[in-house]
């Protein structure tokens, strides 16, 4: 047993769903007890998805356990597809279902349902969120995918984006453009996006691109063996990153290496003067594996940072990253403890932290900058606008994302040496990005007032004023105002805490 | 006293037959109920004996709130864990001793149940009951269980409200029992109001700290602030207190029904209850009746989420006007909705439990103005369309009582006030 608050994966299950999520035309059966469902909002909320995650869950209870369960499993089963009608179905047990045994692979075997029906085996009690991506998308390639002619043009398949991920929407879009200036041409892309009929046509590809190892790299390695698909290594975030990345292909598939780089700013950003401040900042990374090393390589060589610490949450990348801390004369941090992220990241008080949801939390806590390089992320790391990782524009993005925060710094060091500024003063709210976070100014602490040094003005009862603070404190000044002017139109000097409450039903909409 | 709601329905829905069904539930399990009982209990914490998944559920279900140092926490099963129980025991331990000496705040300790812990047969209260031993007299452990196999949502709190029942002491005090954890800006509403028209005696249950001397016994009698204390309800009456059955606080009519249960029981004259109620009961109807505006006419759809349903449809439709089509909850317990039943009109349908494919079919055909339903569906429907009030909301928000009426009508009709404002369709 281990006391978490914190999990930086979710159970394996979860990885399978963001597959599932991720791809068209497939449907996945999992039994789980209710209250599982929860899941369905990280789609639809964090990555504001309008449809529901192609997934049927049981929903057993309590008195179905002596008995029944094997049969709502089947049911469940029939009707998903009946329903959805779908290419192929993934079948799956939850944690709880792991430990009643129904085996839903086998009886859903026993169904002769007319489609394909691709059995997980996920160990929730040993593995997380990344091995359950990974290894259901290596089980439906394995399922689906058969040895077949190449394309006539050079194409080929892009490996590991799924839903939930950090930023994949936008990198896909990325490397297909510049893979299509290189001439080559996606022939498919997946899970992200995919049908089960498209991966039947994985074979036809020259190569694969594996963009994230965390959730593609099991399928590449099988898709090597058996259909003869060799595969990139190179993870094309960062701007040396993204020319390796094309004479990788290059060599790969003897086309030329071209790189339009007409719209890369990183590397004129980061030599221009205002940029001098940024050399030697002491930068703390962690993240997932791909990620942590990509922004390694960008800090120290693109930005010119010295990087003070780096480690990932994901035991599968442990390897890497370990060697990588070695190059960086640097101690990997390998856990998916945050508590022990927090400990490190206070020992080394690096100047900027670039991590993930929590190393942001960490950040704001120590008072120290941080930008958002990895899942997990929050609901405002999946935004409206074009902002890839990966390739030319995520270069851009990268630099203006790692960037902003220490500009802030700065800002806010100006702002402290003229303190005494009538403008400014020691309670000025600190920005979002960094720097500890101070209390705005409590509009309650101002000198109370007397209705006769300012005439016409109201005067707050004790008990009112008390009651005002009960309000949330976002709203609390909107709420002192509303009531002081409704006191003021009605002509009364006091007010009590009926008046607060007659004002409040006053302006209720 | 003027009359303002609407007359009582010549026949409510308290026998209409109820729509049962099952299949896959789109809610939430009684872990959820964690997040909103450990800020009410401030010197508790809650320890989930699960999974991942259980972990996962927390943080997805408690936002950004897990980085406040929040009184909550999971202890993940591992394999080894699953091998043998003796062992499981021992771990247990091991874990609740080092968060104590961390935490010497803490003064209960709730063990909360999962599935995997329940299915592997975890004995919590002996764990709970040794560890109580050990760490007496300073720290309670209690346990209850909060497995989705068990419990729906706000039932986590009903299982945790009933786990304290049994272990509070004896009074024979003549005493007013409120059951419930509300806000403590509407809890406070509620004290004042109460103590107003005379009514002194009063406790709430759960109390905001553990040292608040709360006890109950044969001269208790309770009225609840929640619709989904069942098990709390049976718990205090096996103690001998006794029920005061009344329509929920929601809105302008509930809150006054919901008062005048409680003062009648305690022999308050009708004139000291108008004084009492008076102001606040023509404010709540002000502000009521500007949401009012937009929802009357409307009709509305409820998906099972909280217990909730039945008070809030009855609120909506004879408050604000508007037409119920489905009401749906994940349990009906008539002893405690039946007075919200009997005012609620016949016409809807009246559901418990849920298949939610079939469940989405009937709303889809109905097109509500206006559905109430989880995040797991509210995008899904919006992009169908249809106008959503997530369900969530509404237990995490100040909506009991008078001055939170009007934000109460505020928070359906917002989405609609939304949709007129939105002119996408040239986007």
């Amino acid at each position: 047993m281990k006391l978490s608050v914190w999990t930086y994966e979710g159970p394996p299950h979860v990885g399978a769903l963001r597959v599932a999520t991720a791809m068209k035309g497939l449907h996945y059966v999992l039994h789980a007890p209710q209250g599982d469902t929860y899941a369905d909002l990280l789609f639809t909320m964090i990555e504001r998805r309008n449809h529901r995650p192609p997934v049927t869950y049981t929903t057993f209870q309590a008195r179905d356990l002596g008995s029944d369960t094997a049969n709502l499993f089947k049911t469940a089963c029939q009707n998903a597809y009946e329903r959805f009608q779908p290419q192929a179905m993934i079948v799956g047990a939850s944690c709880t279902a792991e430990l009643i045994q129904d085996d839903p692979g086998g009886m859903a075997e026993t169904m002769g349902l007319p489609i394909p029906v691709i059995p997980l085996d996920l160990p929730s009690y040993q593995r997380k969120e990344n091995f359950g991506a990974d290894e259901t998308f290596f089980q439906i390639t394995r399922a689906l995918a058969r040895p077949m002619d190449k394309t006539p043009q050079i194409t080929c398949n892009l490996i590991g984006p799924t839903a939930l991920g950090f930023r994949h929407r936008d990198d896909i879009t990325e490397i297909t453009a510049l893979l299509s200036d290189l001439g080559i041409s996606v022939n498919v892309c997946a899970p992200y996006g995919a049908t089960p009929q498209d991966l039947t046509r994985l074979g036809a590809a020259h190569f694969n691109v594996l963009m994230y190892p965390e959730t593609g790299e099991a399928a590449c390695r099988w898709m090597e063996r058996e259909l003869n698909l060799p595969f990139t290594k190179t993870v094309p975030i960062g701007v040396g990153a993204t020319h390796d990345f094309v004479k990788e292909v290059a060599t790969l598939t003897g086309v030329e290496p071209t790189l339009d780089t007409a719209r890369l700013r990183l590397p004129w950003y980061s030599a221009s003067v205002d940029s001098t401040y940024l050399t030697g900042k002491r930068v703390f990374l962690f993240g997932d594996g791909t990620h942590v090393a990509t922004a390694a390589r960008i800090a120290r060589d693109e930005m010119g940072f010295e990087v003070a610490g780096l480690g990932c949450y994901n035991r599968e990348m442990a390897r890497p990253i370990r060697a990588l801390a070695r190059e960086y004369g640097v101690e990997a941090l390998i856990t998916d403890d945050y508590l022990d992220v927090e400990q490190r990241i206070e020992t080394l008080a690096p100047e900027l932290i670039l991590g993930t949801q929590m190393e942001r939390h960490i950040g704001k806590r120590l008072g120290i900058p941080c930008a958002v390089i990895s899942a997990p992320v929050h609901v405002q790391d999946f935004p409206a606008r074009y902002s890839p990782q990966m390739g030319i524009e995520g270069a851009n993005v990268i630099f203006d994302t790692w960037v902003h925060p220490l500009v802030m710094g700065l800002e806010e060091h100006l702002l402290h040496m003229f303190r005494e500024d009538f403008e400014f003063h020691d309670d000025a709210g600190a920005s979002h990005h960094g720097h500890k976070a101070k209390p705005r100014p409590d509009p309650e602490a101002r000198q109370p007032v007397t209705a006769d040094e300012h005439p016409g003005t109201v005067v707050w009862l004790d008990d009112a004023e008390r009651e005002l603070k009960k309000v949330p404190f976002f709203v609390r000044g909107k709420a002192r105002r509303n009531t002081e002017s409704f006191a003021a139109e009605k002509g009364l000097s006091q007010i009590g805490i009926d008046t607060l409450y007659e004002a409040k039903a006053h302006y209720a909409r | 006293m003027t009359h303002h709601a609407p007359p009582p329905p010549a026949t409510g829905c308290r026998e209409t037959p109820v729509l049962k069904q099952r299949g896959q539930h789109e809610v939430f399990c009684g872990l959820t109920g964690i997040i909103w009982l450990h800020r009410k209990m401030q010197d508790a914490f809650f320890l989930v004996v699960g999974s991942r998944t259980c972990a996962h559920l927390l943080q997805s279900a408690a936002g950004v709130m897990i980085f406040a140092e929040p009184r909550f926490g999971t202890a993940i099963l591992e394999e080894t864990d699953l091998a043998g129980l003796a062992d499981a025991q021992a771990e247990l331990e091991r874990e609740v001793d080092r968060l104590l000496a961390r935490r010497t705040d803490i003064r209960q300790l709730f063990l909360v149940g999962s599935c995997p812990s329940e299915v592997i047969k975890l004995d919590l209260s002996r764990a709970a009951e040794k560890l109580t031993a050990r760490h007496a007299p300073k720290v309670r452990v209690l346990n209850y269980s909060g497995s989705g196999i068990e419990t729906t949502f706000t039932e986590g709190e009903d299982a945790c409200l009933a786990s304290m029942v049994p272990a509070l002491p004896e009074t024979d005090k003549r005493q007013l029992l409120l059951v419930g954890a509300l806000p403590d800006v509407v809890e406070d509403q509620a004290l004042d109001l109460l103590g107003k028209m005379g009514i002194d005696d009063i406790s709430v249950l759960p109390a905001r700290h553990a040292d608040s001397g709360l006890a109950v016994g044969p001269n208790t009698v309770f009225a609840l602030t929640q619709p989904f204390l069942g098990g709390t309800l049976a718990a205090l009456e096996r103690r001998g207190a006794r029920h005061l059955p009344a329509p929920f606080p929601f809105g302008e009519e509930g809150t006054t029904a919901w008062l005048q249960a409680v003062a009648r029981e305690f022999g308050v004259d009708e004139a000291r209850f108008d004084a009492v109620t008076g102001a606040p009961r023509a404010r709540a109807r002000k502000a009521v009746a500007k949401a009012a505006t937009t929802l009357s006419g409307k009709s509305v759809f409820f998906f099972p989420d909280s217990q909730l349903e039945i008070p809030l449809a009855r609120f909506l439709t004879r408050e604000c006007g508007m037409e119920a089509v489905e009401v749906g909850a994940p349990y009906i317990h008539k002893s405690v909705v039946g007075p919200d039943l009997d005012l609620l009109s016949q016409g809807p349908t009246i559901a418990e439990g849920q298949d939610v494919e079939l469940q989405l079919d009937r709303c889809r055909t109905a097109r509500p103005d206006l559905t109430v339903c989880g995040l797991g569906l509210a995008n899904p429907l919006e992009a169908e369309g249809l106008a959503t009030k997530w369900a969530i909301e509404l237990v995490f928000t100040p909506v009991h009582f008078y001055e939170q009426a009007g934000d109460l009508a505020a928070l359906f009709s917002r989405p609609l006030h939304r949709r007129n404002a939105l002119k996408l369709e040239a986007a």
